[in-house]
């Protein structure tokens, strides 16, 4: 019975051991790093020089600091849901009818996923240039050509995921709701989105974590007025990685984290009400 | 049976459906008395599925028109029709408890709330899940999941219950279980219920009517014994049960009896209910109408001899497959009456088998 090692004694293989740890080590100690030093009494950040939260408070009073990462909120909640929508009726779309040129929008819809960041961001831009988009509005309305470009980019992920959810999609289910009463809407409603619903909450979140830390087309299609927390951070680093980028970076990973934490515990309600 | 006839809940006229150049459905006239225990019963492909759907509302025929309690239906949709259906794969709302999964059809419908509760108790009380309302799809086994399924359906009253491949997903046993089950509901809610199925002991035992389809075509609807007994063409016969076909001419033919040239056979005067053209035909004989003997028999009736080819013993009957002179293979179901009998019969062995004329079925399609 021993002669074999099961899956999970394999964890005691010394080779094992060490191989997760430096998996471990290389995508972790990078972060552990930035929020260590987050912590550094010290403006050149090398060496370590002692505690202090002095960086975090100099971050909240870094008013263009602080207006970067509200764009980049703003930005990342509406873009999160337009392509939420889109990228789900796309995907509803493709899996329920048939038509000419069907696989055409397919392909058609992935490229974006599949296009290089950089010829992305340069696309738009000229794009942008060439249909005279409104410049130097107020806010929020100003960060309508990134929250724009957001979207072109994001709601192709979001049609993939929510399109692979629904190929599992029994469709007698529908007829059955029908069959029982239900009209066309009711159908939708009681019985197509909830099973949908785990592929909505994944996409959200994809395209979410797709916004919030988009440099490169961001970079392109924002103004000078427009800076969201990924370029601002950009345009920091430049004169030297103080404490401060890494406070501001710290806040940035707890609040993904938060996010990703209520998007699980939004897709598994059944679970803890049993 | 009462001497009224009782009015039809399901009349097709004429339907029609194709789907492209392919002709699912080909105008096809049926009546579907009330409170009868239907099946349609036909081989995969053979458009008895596109049938019930046309009832439920999911496909719309090409031509023809569909009436359900009086009513045109053909344009209706599946929401506004007074049928439900179960479906083979069950179609068990999963995010729903059982519970919910009966009650949806009522919410959605606008009953008010005050009456779902107690509906929903009664349906689940008839198909015996009660004390599992609380229960998910994914915690049940597949037949409860059906019963689900049923309730959910029984709880809107329909006038018509439909049931596509009900026991197919089903272990023997329970399928078993389950035929008697429906046979009950059906005597219990007294809705005419409508079964498509693939297999003809499922049709046999369970429906007071079957209508037999091939290619599109109804070709034969009676009662489960005359359509045992009495099969109109080769096809009915040979789907339903095991069939011997013997080749014949017949060669006259007066009020009641044929006058036969059988192939193997000979000359032969067999019972018939309506005068046959002259010319080619088919005798069939059921295997189990067939005697076997061992030994030349004295008495009038052996009529073909052979060899045993093949013998599949069951223990209650063996099937005997047995080689005639002319190379037609014939088989045989012998009763193991006596515990001496299968013992007696092996390969190679000579035979003689007899049938009674008034056993044997003239086919003429």
């Amino acid at each position: 019975m021993a002669d074999r090692p099961g899956p999970l004694d394999y964890l005691r293989r010394w080779w094992l051991r060490g191989w997760i740890l430096a998996v471990v080590v290389f995508l972790y100690a990078p972060i552990v790093c930035l929020v260590v030093f987050s912590f550094n009494d010290s403006r050149r950040n090398i060496v370590w020089q002692g505690f202090t939260l002095d960086y975090y408070g100099r971050a909240l009073r870094n008013a263009s600091l602080i207006e970067a990462f509200t764009n980049s909120l703003v930005v990342a909640l509406v873009a999160t849901v337009l392509s939420t929508i889109i990228g789900a009726l796309l995907a509803l779309a493709l899996w329920r009818f048939r038509f000419v040129g069907r696989s055409a929008v397919e392909a058609g819809s992935a490229l974006p996923i599949v296009i290089p960041e950089i010829c992305m961001g340069v696309a738009l831009l000229v794009f942008f240039t060439r249909v005279g988009w409104p410049t130097g509005l107020v806010w929020p309305l100003n960060l309508s050509s990134v929250i724009f470009s957001h979207v072109a980019f994001a709601f192709p992920f979001v049609t993939v995921v929510v399109r692979a959810r629904m190929e599992g999609f029994d469709r007698s289910l529908e007829e059955a709701s029908k069959d029982l009463g239900a009209s066309e809407w009711q159908t939708f409603w009681n019985v197509t989105l909830p099973y949908m619903k785990p592929g909505l909450i994944a996409g959200a979140l994809l395209a979410m974590t797709l916004s919030l830390d988009d440099f490169v087309i961001t970079f392109f299609t924002s103004g000078p007025e427009t800076l969201t927390f990924p370029v601002k951070v950009y345009s920091m680093v430049r004169f030297g990685a103080t404490p401060e980028v890494n406070a501001a970076s710290t806040v940035l990973i707890v609040v993904t984290i938060l996010l990703t934490i209520i998007a699980i515990r939004l897709q598994s309600p059944a679970k803890q009400e049993g | 049976m009462s001497a009224t006839p009782t009015p039809a809940i399901v009349q097709l006229q004429g339907v029609t459906k194709r789907f492209g150049s392919f002709t699912a459905v080909e105008r096809t006239n049926l009546e579907i008395p009330t409170n009868a225990f239907f099946a349609l019963l036909g081989p995969s492909g053979c458009g008895k599925t596109t049938l019930l759907r046309m009832l439920a509302g999911f496909e719309s025929p090409t031509e023809g028109s569909i009436l359900i309690d009086g009513q045109e239906m053909s344009r209706v949709p599946p929401n506004r029709r007074p049928v439900n259906m179960v479906f083979q794969s069950y179609a068990v709302f999963p995010h729903m408890t059982v519970a919910e999964n009966v009650a949806y059809g009522l919410k959605v419908s606008g009953v008010p709330r005050a009456e779902i509760g107690p509906r929903v108790r009664d349906a689940l009380a008839m198909v015996r899940l009660t004390g599992l309302e609380g229960r998910k799809p994914d915690q049940m086994s597949g037949g409860q999941r059906q019963r689900v399924a049923l309730a959910r359906a029984l709880v809107k009253r329909p006038k018509v219950l439909l049931l596509d491949e009900p026991l197919s997903a089903l272990d023997k046993k329970l399928r078993e279980e389950m035929q008697l089950e429906l046979v009950r509901l059906q005597h219990e809610v007294g809705i005419t219920f409508i079964v498509v199925t693939h297999d003809q002991e499922e049709a046999l035992s369970m429906a007071d009517r079957i209508a037999v389809m091939e290619k599109g075509r109804i070709l034969q609807i009676a009662p489960p014994r005359e359509l045992y007994e009495q099969p109109n063409c080769r096809f009915v016969a040979g789907f339903i049960g095991a069939m011997n076909l013997f080749e014949a001419q017949v060669r006259a033919a007066d009020n009641g009896h044929a006058q036969l040239e059988v192939k193997g056979v000979g000359a032969l005067q067999v019972p018939v209910d309506h005068t046959p053209p002259r010319g080619p035909a088919t005798l069939a004989v059921r295997p189990e109408k067939l005697r076997l003997f061992t030994a030349r028999p004295e008495a009038q009736g052996a009529r073909l001899s052979g060899l045993v080819e093949q013998l599949a013993y069951f223990g209650d009957t063996s099937q005997v497959y047995v080689r005639l002179g002319d190379g037609e293979r014939v088989t045989v179901t012998h009763h193991n009456a006596t515990r001496s009998t299968a013992a007696g019969l092996a390969a190679g062995q000579p035979v003689w088998l007899g049938f009674d004329p008034a056993d044997a079925i003239l086919l003429t399609d």
